[in-house]
């Protein structure tokens, strides 16, 4: 970290992906492989991934079939409906809930790679005194929990008066996703040669003019793997949603599902799972998108 | 390499008024401005709560009436609250069980995607899923599937001819802890699957072979090549799981609310009970603040316990 170019940057992404090829599986007969690997597997999956068929199944039910086992098979929709979703979009605040969500993701996520780019170039390029310091006390903030952070957070919001504001949130979420964009950042300026920009100095380039027109364009790739995952952070956030907003017209989806669908006692699971449903669908789409993305910017933000 | 950067130019050294186009070329005028937005937020919204939440538990503050510094008095009558002793007892109960399960069945996935197969793309990404939806969401969707009366679990159960009545997953102490032990696992396998994989693709095939013709079994190679060689990436994956799981609020706040009679209450989840519906800062702030040792040491422990050595070779200044 203190002298970058001095150690011949490591290109991220060309692990070995050697395993891939045949490795010993060949010693192992076929009937094994079905046993050992194809039928545990199948399990998981079907474990892993019945939550969501279960939620889909539920928001097209009709209610005489959720809460009636012995005449139709739970497993399956006999006459599905559009009721729980329309009283979702049309009879809730769900469309505003949704919007909220949207707007906090982005701003949060929009503010958090601009403070992120300049800290990670700051610390990787500029080597200022203390810069390695600097990235291991961020480092150390990614490991701070909301938890910790919310009660006295709560305090500050409300001494701020963002009490029940967007902005309280948009503020506060990039106390979780600088250290994480920053530190995920970092390592992508580290695996850009150093030659490039000493070019463009000895060119004349000023700083500024290298970070935008050198070090940016190459680093398109982590950035949109930090912004996706900040987004989807900022989008599945909780705690502080919970404890910093209390009108339902401000709240964001995850916080405005559990709270205002629920009346007294009665449960509208339909509209419940439609509810989660499509408050994941978003982020279930832009993950589709940017699968790779996503999992180098998970093993590669734990490899760092 | 440096000088071109950190030399001063001869004309800005002379002339009074350097222009801003020097100042922005300068180094620690830039590195400052550059530091400025992420410091300024960290500082502002993290680093002073954190304080300012010490400070807290040290006070009966309540919402909307400042308080006075009353010492350790706080703590002294947490000490003697069964229901925060019983908040502790879950938090550590929950993580230890949550980890163990999520790490030998994360393990398990791990080799088993490590296999060559059909679709392998497809499947560790439609694998992740669980990882990437909110929690939130996901936890009313077990919230559902444990209904007392409406469990699909129970019901399949019942028609393979397992059980006789519906089981009451959330309603009995015991079978809530388990319950939400189970959501927890759920969500937190694909990551540690992931993470894991991407070290099993590391290790190269070379390895398995060598062991396997000095004759070494498939146990022997997993214990002696696999384990050793995942160590690096395993303890940190650990340290993050047992730090996210041991301040986890989300999934029980979604799913039991603390319940049946505190049951699965965690310490997140008291603090928040007291703190904001409670209305009583202080004394949430001070369960908040008790997290903090058991998160060091568990943090250290994970980390340091199980990294024999320093984590990726040939790099020693990272």
């Amino acid at each position: 970290m203190t002298d970058v170019a001095a150690v011949p940057a490591k290109p991220r992404d060309a692990q070995p992906e050697a395993t891939d090829s045949q490795g010993m599986g060949f010693l192992v007969t076929r009937q094994k492989r079905w046993v050992t690997v194809y039928l545990p597997l199948a399990i998981f999956i079907f474990v892993l991934l019945f939550p969501f068929y279960w939620m889909a199944v539920t928001t097209f039910k009709p209610n005489d079939e959720l809460f009636n086992f012995r005449d139709h098979n739970p497993f399956w929709v006999a006459s599905p409906t559009l009721a729980n979703v329309e009283k979702l979009l049309f009879h809730t605040q769900y469309p505003e809930w949704l919007f909220n969500t949207m707007v906090i993701a982005i701003s949060a996520t929009v503010l958090s790679i601009f403070a992120s780019v300049l800290a990670a170039y700051a610390i990787t390029r500029l080597r200022f005194k203390g810069a390695q310091t600097t990235g291991l006390l961020i480092f150390l903030a990614y490991l701070v929990p909301p938890s910790i952070l919310f009660i006295p957070l709560a305090t500050m919001v409300y001494g701020l008066d963002l009490y029940d504001t967007n902005w309280a949130l948009i503020l506060t979420y990039p106390t979780f996703l600088i250290p994480f964009c920053t530190w995920l950042l970092m390592g992508y300026f580290k695996s850009i040669p150093y030659e490039l920009e000493e070019c463009a100095l000895i060119d004349g380039a000023t700083r500024i003019q290298i970070l935008w027109k050198i070090t940016l364009p190459l680093a398109v790739p982590g950035l949109i793997s930090a912004g996706i995952f900040a987004f989807t952070l900022s989008w599945n956030e909780f705690i502080y949603a919970l404890a910093f907003i209390s009108s339902s017209e401000q709240k964001t989806v995850p916080v405005g599902v559990l709270t205002q669908l629920v009346e007294g006692d009665v449960y509208h699971w339909g509209a419940l799972m439609a509810g989660a449903l499509f408050g994941s669908l978003p982020v279930a789409i832009l993950y589709s998108f940017f699968v790779e993305h996503y999992v180098s910017s998970l093993t590669g933000a734990v490899k760092e | 390499m440096t000088t071109v950067s950190t030399s001063p130019r001869p004309v800005s050294a002379l002339s009074p008024r350097r222009s801003l186009a020097d100042l922005l070329d300068d180094r620690r005028v830039l590195s400052f401005l550059f530091m400025a937005p992420a410091l300024g937020i960290l500082i502002i919204f993290l680093a002073y709560p954190l304080g300012l939440g010490v400070w807290l538990g040290f006070t009966d503050t309540r919402i909307g009436r400042a308080g006075v510094f009353i010492g350790l008095e706080n703590y002294i009558s947490l000490m003697g609250d069964s229901v925060f002793l019983l908040s502790v007892f879950n938090t550590i109960f929950y993580t230890t069980v949550a980890t163990v399960l999520k790490f030998g069945l994360g393990l398990w996935l791990a080799l088993l995607l490590n296999n060559s197969m059909p679709c392998k793309a497809f499947i560790r990404a439609i694998i992740l899923l669980p990882y990437i939806i909110p929690t939130v969401l996901s936890a009313i969707a077990f919230w559902w599937i444990f209904d007392a009366q409406f469990s699909i679990i129970s019901w399949a159960l019942m028609k393979l001819g397992l059980i006789d009545r519906f089981i009451d997953f959330l309603g009995e102490p015991w079978n809530a802890r388990w319950s939400v032990i189970a959501a927890n696992v759920w969500r937190g396998i694909p990551f540690v699957a992931i993470c894991l994989l991407a070290g099993l693709q590391t290790i190269s095939p070379s390895l398995y072979e060598a062991a396997a013709l000095d004759g070494a079994t498939s146990w022997q190679r997993f214990r002696h090549v696999t384990v050793p060689m995942l160590m690096p990436i395993l303890s940190i994956v650990l340290t993050f799981s047992v730090l996210f799981t041991f301040t986890d609020f989300q999934l029980i706040y979604a799913v039991t609310r603390g319940g049946p009679v505190n049951a699965t209450h965690l310490m997140a989840t008291l603090a928040f009970q007291r703190a904001i519906p409670g209305g009583r800062l202080g004394e949430g702030a001070a369960i908040a603040v008790a997290m903090i040792p058991f998160l060091v040491f568990a943090t250290l422990f994970s980390y340091y316990g199980l990294q024999r050595r320093k984590w990726q070779q040939g790099s020693e200044d990272d």
